[in-house]
């Protein structure tokens, strides 16, 4: 009798600490500042995501880094010393990504970004084992559009992108795909997203003669080359990258953008993709998901990197939590382990097949053409 | 380049210069009658395009919260003012336009189909709403410190500069927006054309121009401002308050700021924050006439403008160097050749 009241009280107690090791998710998006209309969809998403992961309770503290590089990082330790999170999901901007890594390694802490450059995970070294990221690399999208571009005729491109490390990683990675390609770079170019004009960028172009403009440029602001290079009368292809892949660039643009070529997730397009997609069904939850909270249309791309950084850990979560207890060491040591062996799971805007050489773990599945048609994206067959 | 091209240029640099000059007169008044470096000059740009945008998309735009908010608290520091100097019969006069005016805008605004209005009517409410933000701003932030130095007065540009920017993307969020032109269309001439927006721009600010050049020689209320320029002291010991110059000087920027905004906000996508940067090139343009001539700064803008565009087009990647350069050698150039006064520091 005396026994089983005591092993009642340790099971009493074991659940108890059982209840008190909550998963703690520190999450640091840019939701102020020049990257908000990436930061304010991913903000939203995590509203959105399950409150518990394998029965037990997700604690999520949310930061604002107002897209500044020292912020973010200021974040994450704050995140690995006081709150001593279980993995660190952000930030919304690759620079931010960039320099959180070090407290990410540091400190054991799985990292999960929400930005696009390789630089991020690849090569997944000493410090890069405990990061993952979820948006797709501009490599693969700058060959979905090179692609496209031999695949209809084009022989000379010229370039217009941001003069930041959006526009200058696009103009590497184009430049390379381009001369595997064989398209010939006929102007390479350089503007402000707070510009107010891009005539003189947009007359050396038309003067260039290319067979099709590349835009690099994230979000409304890339709509200003466009409608500058319509409004001059250019009559090429205009291609633009997944960075504007939102629905207030098409407001912006409006019928000046109407045959522009993108590369984007299929997300974009969830409900075009043919049925034996694997994408399909996973990208419509989210896109359903979205949309029943912030209204019809209002779903975005960027956000949908967020709810992908949330299925990685729904899917990772219930294999490390066999080794460890959360908020524990061997906790994130598992966790990190288990995100490496995710394989073949389905989220909005791919694949993921994680590998220790790969902590990105798209193939093409994650990215679609599109192309804009009377004021929506439409998918390219 | 040819001479087309050139032409292009010259009417793209013309544009912005244009828009440029009207923010440059704005801060050397500001300047010269409150000594304020007024950075948030480029948020009432974005607030102008902005509130517009909003009103045309048929929603109340978020700024009237703002001008019901400071005239609200603009009222009860008068008040308690008024009360305290026993001048109880001026409370009436306080309470109609702080607060009774900005409500009855409100019943307005929330009375009429705001999309459905003509662009006409819009741009009057768009200015009836962002305009009394300028005295307003002014009686709250400057007004309790106007005899202070410069550098404090400066401190506390940086303060609104960086609470407006905020509260923008608050009140508009972080996407852009773009209004019809006023006019749709292009004059062709021939080898090239020219936008009738572009025609606006020139004649509305050329307009302004004269209109505040006839404000400033032959009303007498411009009179006060520009004797107030001249010499704070003096100016007050003939009977002209300062508090009345400084008001009229903010109103005077915000209208010619949010004009400015509704101007360009056909040709170019504006966000809550681009307002600094077109501000600032316009400060350049100010700094050019030593914040203090009114034709040299108007010329120093258009500099800039075509400064802007010519350096789009040879080297895109270094246009801002290239514009913000220009700051180094006019400095230098006016602090050799200018006598400095130590007066006011």
């Amino acid at each position: 009798m005396k026994q089983k009241k005591l092993l009642a009280m340790m099971l009493l107690a074991f659940s108890a600490t059982g209840a008190w090791a909550d998963i703690t998710i520190g999450v640091t998006v840019s939701a102020t500042g020049p990257a908000a209309s990436l930061g304010i969809p991913e903000k939203n998403t995590v509203a959105l995501v399950p409150k518990t992961i394998a029965g037990q309770k997700v604690n999520i503290i949310l930061l604002d880094d107002a897209s500044d590089t020292t912020t973010a990082v200021k974040n994450a330790k704050k995140f690995v010393t006081e709150s001593k999170v279980d993995v660190i999901v952000g930030s919304t901007i690759t620079p931010a990504s960039l320099a959180m890594i070090d407290v990410a390694a540091e400190s054991e802490t799985p990292m999960i970004s929400m930005a696009a450059s390789r630089a991020i995970v690849d090569p997944v070294d000493a410090k890069r084992r405990w990061v993952y990221k979820t948006p797709q690399n501009d490599a693969q999208m700058s060959t979905a559009i090179s692609e496209h571009m031999t695949n209809s005729g084009v022989k000379t491109v010229a370039y217009i992108g941001f003069s930041d490390a959006y526009g200058e990683g696009w103009a590497n990675e184009f430049a390379g795909v381009a001369k595997a390609r064989k398209l010939e770079i006929v102007a390479n170019e350089r503007f402000n997203r707070a510009d107010t004009s891009v005539t003189g960028q947009v007359l050396k172009i038309i003067a260039a003669k290319p067979d099709a403009v590349l835009i690099g440029g994230a979000g409304t602001p890339a709509a200003l080359p466009q409608k500058a290079l319509k409004e001059k009368g250019y009559k090429g292809t205009i291609y633009q990258t997944h960075g504007v892949a939102n629905n207030d660039f098409l407001r912006v643009c409006g019928k000046d953008c109407e045959g522009t070529f993108l590369p984007s997730g299929p997300v974009l397009v969830a409900d075009q993709l043919p049925a034996d997609n694997p994408v399909k069904k996973s990208a419509q939850e989210y896109v359903a998901k979205y949309e029943a909270a912030h209204g019809k249309g209002s779903v975005s791309t960027f956000g949908a990197h967020a709810w992908d950084a949330f299925k990685l850990l729904e899917a990772a979560v219930p294999v490390a939590l066999k080794k460890a207890q959360p908020g524990t060491k061997e906790f994130r040591a598992a966790l990190r382990d288990a995100l490496e062996g995710v394989k073949n799971l389905p989220v909005a805007h791919g694949v993921f097949n994680m590998s220790p050489t790969d902590h990105l773990g798209f193939d093409q599945r994650a990215r679609v053409m599109v192309k804009v048609e009377g004021g929506a994206w439409k998918l390219v067959k | 380049m040819d001479f087309q091209i050139a032409l292009l240029l010259g009417q793209d640099g013309l544009t912005n210069g244009a828009i440029y000059a009207l923010l440059a007169l704005a801060l050397v008044l500001v300047f010269a009658v409150t000594r304020v470096i007024f950075i948030p000059q480029g948020e009432f740009v974005a607030y102008g395009a902005l509130t517009l945008a909003m009103l045309q998309a048929g929603k109340l735009p978020a700024t009237l919260w703002l001008v019901l908010a400071l005239g609200a608290a603009a009222a009860v520091l008068d008040s308690a003012q008024a009360l305290r100097h026993g001048a109880s019969r001026r409370l009436p006069r306080i309470l109609a336009v702080n607060l009774a005016a900005p409500l009855l805008l409100w019943l307005l605004l929330a009375s009429v189909d705001l999309a459905g209005l003509p662009l006409l009517a819009q741009i009057v409410l768009t200015l009836a709403i962002v305009v009394p933000l300028g005295p307003l701003i002014y009686r709250l932030a400057y007004q309790p410190i106007a005899e202070a130095s410069v550098l404090m007065l400066l401190i506390v540009s940086v303060a609104v500069h960086v609470v407006l920017i905020g509260l923008g993307l608050l009140f508009f969020g972080a996407e852009g927006t773009r209004t019809p032109a006023f006019t749709d269309g292009a004059l062709d001439l021939g080898s090239t054309t020219l936008q009738y927006q572009t025609l606006w721009i020139l004649a509305s600010s050329a307009l302004l121009i004269v209109a505040l050049y006839a404000f400033f020689g032959r009303t007498i209320y411009g009179k006060a401002l520009r004797a107030t320029a001249l010499n704070r002291t003096g100016a007050r010991l003939m009977g002209i308050s300062t508090t009345m110059a400084g008001k009229l000087s903010f109103t005077l920027a915000a209208l010619i700021g949010a004009f400015s905004g509704i101007l360009i906000s056909p040709i170019t996508t504006l966000y809550y924050d681009s307002g600094f940067l077109i501000g600032l090139k316009g400060f350049v343009g100010a700094i050019i006439g030593g914040l203090a001539s009114y034709p040299v700064a108007a010329a120093g803008a258009l500099l800039v403008g075509f400064l802007e565009s010519y350096s789009s087009f040879y080297a895109s990647a270094y246009k801002e160097v290239i514009v913000f350069t220009l700051i180094i050698p006019v400095l230098l150039w006016r602090s050799l050749t200018s006598h400095h006064s130590e007066e006011d520091e």
